[in-house]
């Protein structure tokens, strides 16, 4: 081929590429950044201002949502992370055969269903109706309904269901890669099982690890239904302020502002976890 | 502890447990989800009045109204096919086109355009979605009060929530063409050149039929996410709610075992659609 001719292809390929990253990633985003900065004075006159973030630190409940958001974020990736653990070991390394398929094809099966229906499911489960008060009532442990439901324990519960499947996939793909005589290695040098974990296991299966904390840790920020649907009064979720100024109060210029504190959130996070574990964004996710 | 390494009795015993304890966690929503939709009861829960089909059949008459007589929620059905028909075409479209440019060109600020390209899954859905419809919808407003020029399709409504889900959906199914491509062996490409074709030809006879599964794994999957998305959708969608937002709005209501019908009817067909999937997979 010849140099006008790879030229022409280049741009050919190009072209749809930067019309998708620019139109509809870039514009808008930057976009939202910009009218997070304006300030409405009357129904058609817009000024510059810093108003809507001022107004995100004097209101305690828009920044204590932010927290808190963050808190039960971190807290939930951390538990997910802490339950998958040992069944990606399992599939990984001491499954055989037949059921090491089984097994991770069963781990995939939640994940047929949408969040809205595995939110349903848990609230079939957890509500003062709900199967589990049932159950309990019927075996005398419990003498009237109980109320599961409505709670941070319920929407932590779901949420944790929600991330399991994107990290229990990274990690048994890094540790299905891992060298058993490393870890026999370690024994060998009379290491005990803690030390082996932590020297070897967790060094290796680390890209595992980080993408799969990197994806729960965005999706469970990221969340609206569970924590809507599961969480009481008081559990307020970000994302929920951002659609009510949205959607209920029109205030697209507050929305706008918690959208881009939101965004600078996630960003960080994933920025330091890929820092603090050295890792880079396209070893994680490409 | 590999298998190697000698454990004890208790720690297997313990460990088994907890494997078994954890596949329940996974499969009991779900399971109770479909049980439920065949409960002769108007709601969701114990105790258990008998087998019906209600839920799915009764056309109304008897105070119950199933989901195959349920005009709003069959309407709804049709509003998220063909949203997720948009969005699986051009995503997968953008997808085939993206993967050839990153596996197989060199240009300079690949690099940079690469990580621009995985930017949408870092990004939470809720706020795609808003900056979309800020754009777009700002864009409109401004345009129709400065010259009185209507552009109704960027209002909130069915373009807007392909846009939206477009923006995403279209890096996984890059990632998935673009891993599929990335073992292609050139040679064969090169010999079919060899033999006289030309680069166009060569493409469609040879590398296409190559990509052929990870571009039906995509479309499926591209499919199902469309399908199933709530938290970009919920900010764009106008006035023909897709299914998704349908239920949510029904679940604030109050749930009955429609609501379950439909949940189970939902998952048959993602378990459809994961099948083909991995047959795909399979056989490629």
């Amino acid at each position: 081929m010849n140099a006008s001719a790879s030229r022409l292809s280049l741009w050919l390929l190009l072209t749809p590429f930067l019309l998708w990253i620019v139109l509809l990633v870039l514009v808008p985003h930057l976009q939202m950044l910009r009218v997070s900065f304006q300030v409405r004075e009357s129904w058609d006159t817009l000024a510059w201002g810093l108003e809507q973030y001022q107004n995100f630190f004097s209101e305690s409940y828009y920044w204590r949502t932010f927290v808190r958001t963050g808190v039960m974020s971190l807290f939930t990736t951390f538990l997910t992370l802490l339950i998958a653990f040992p069944i990606a070991w399992y599939i990984a390394r001491l499954a055989r055969g037949r059921s090491k398929g089984i097994l991770f094809l069963a781990c995939l099966i939640p994940f047929w269903a949408s969040e809205l229906v595995r939110t349903y499911g848990w609230m079939i489960l957890l509500r003062e109706s709900g199967l589990f008060s049932s159950w309990l009532q019927a075996l005398g442990w419990v003498d009237g309904p109980v109320e599961m439901l409505y709670n941070d324990v319920a929407v932590i519960i779901g949420l944790v269901y929600n991330g399991l499947l994107f990290m229990v996939v990274p990690l048994v793909t890094t540790l299905d890669g891992m060298d058993e005589n490393l870890v026999e290695a370690g024994y060998d040098l009379g290491g005990g099982h803690a030390t082996v974990l932590r020297e070897v296991v967790i060094p290796w299966a680390m890209p595992g690890i980080v993408s799969g904390c990197i994806v729960v840790f965005m999706l469970t920020l990221g969340s609206y239904l569970t924590p809507i649907l599961m969480g009481g009064k008081d559990s307020a979720w970000f994302t929920e302020q951002i659609f009510t100024q949205f959607i209920t109060r029109f205030n697209w210029e507050q929305g706008a502002a918690l959208g881009v504190l939101l965004l600078v959130l996630s960003s960080l996070m994933v920025w330091l976890g890929l820092k603090l574990t050295g890792q880079s964004l396209r070893k994680v996710m490409g | 502890m590999i298998r190697s390494v000698p454990r004890s009795r208790l720690f297997d015993a313990l460990y088994l447990g907890y494997l078994v304890a954890f596949f329940v966690y996974l499969a009991l929503p779900l399971l109770v989800t479909a049980v439920f939709a065949f409960n002769d009861s108007p709601f969701p829960s114990l105790p258990w009045q008998g087998f019906t089909l209600d839920w799915y059949l009764a056309d109304g008459s008897a105070g119950r109204t199933g989901l195959f007589h349920d005009d709003s929620l069959l309407g709804a059905l049709w509003v998220s096919t063909k949203i997720a028909f948009w969005v699986t075409l051009a995503s997968v479209a953008l997808g085939c086109v993206n993967a050839v440019l990153f596996e197989r060109l060199q240009f300079r600020g690949k690099e940079f355009l690469y990580l621009l390209m995985l930017l949408p899954l870092v990004i939470p859905g809720v706020i795609l979605g808003v900056s979309i419809l800020v754009f777009y919808s700002g864009t409109a407003n401004e345009v129709s009060r400065l010259w009185g020029i209507e552009l109704d399709v960027f209002r909130p409504g069915m373009p807007l929530v392909v846009m939206g889900q477009v923006t995403f959906i279209t890096t996984l199914a890059t990632l998935v063409i673009g891993a599929r491509l990335r073992k292609f062996d050139r040679q064969l490409e090169e010999a079919a050149l060899n033999l006289g074709a030309t680069p166009l030809v060569a493409w469609f006879t040879v590398t296409l039929p190559w990509l052929l599964p990870s571009i039906l794994g995509a479309a499926a999957m591209a499919f199902l996410m469309s399908f199933e998305n709530f938290n970009t959708t919920v900010m764009l969608t106008g006035s023909d709610t897709p299914l998704t937002v349908a239920l949510f709005n029904r679940l604030r209501e109050g749930s009955t075992p429609v609501l379950n019908a439909v949940a189970l009817f939902l998952m048959v067909v993602s378990a459809l659609l994961a099948l083909f999937t991995l047959r795909q997979k399979g056989s490629g």
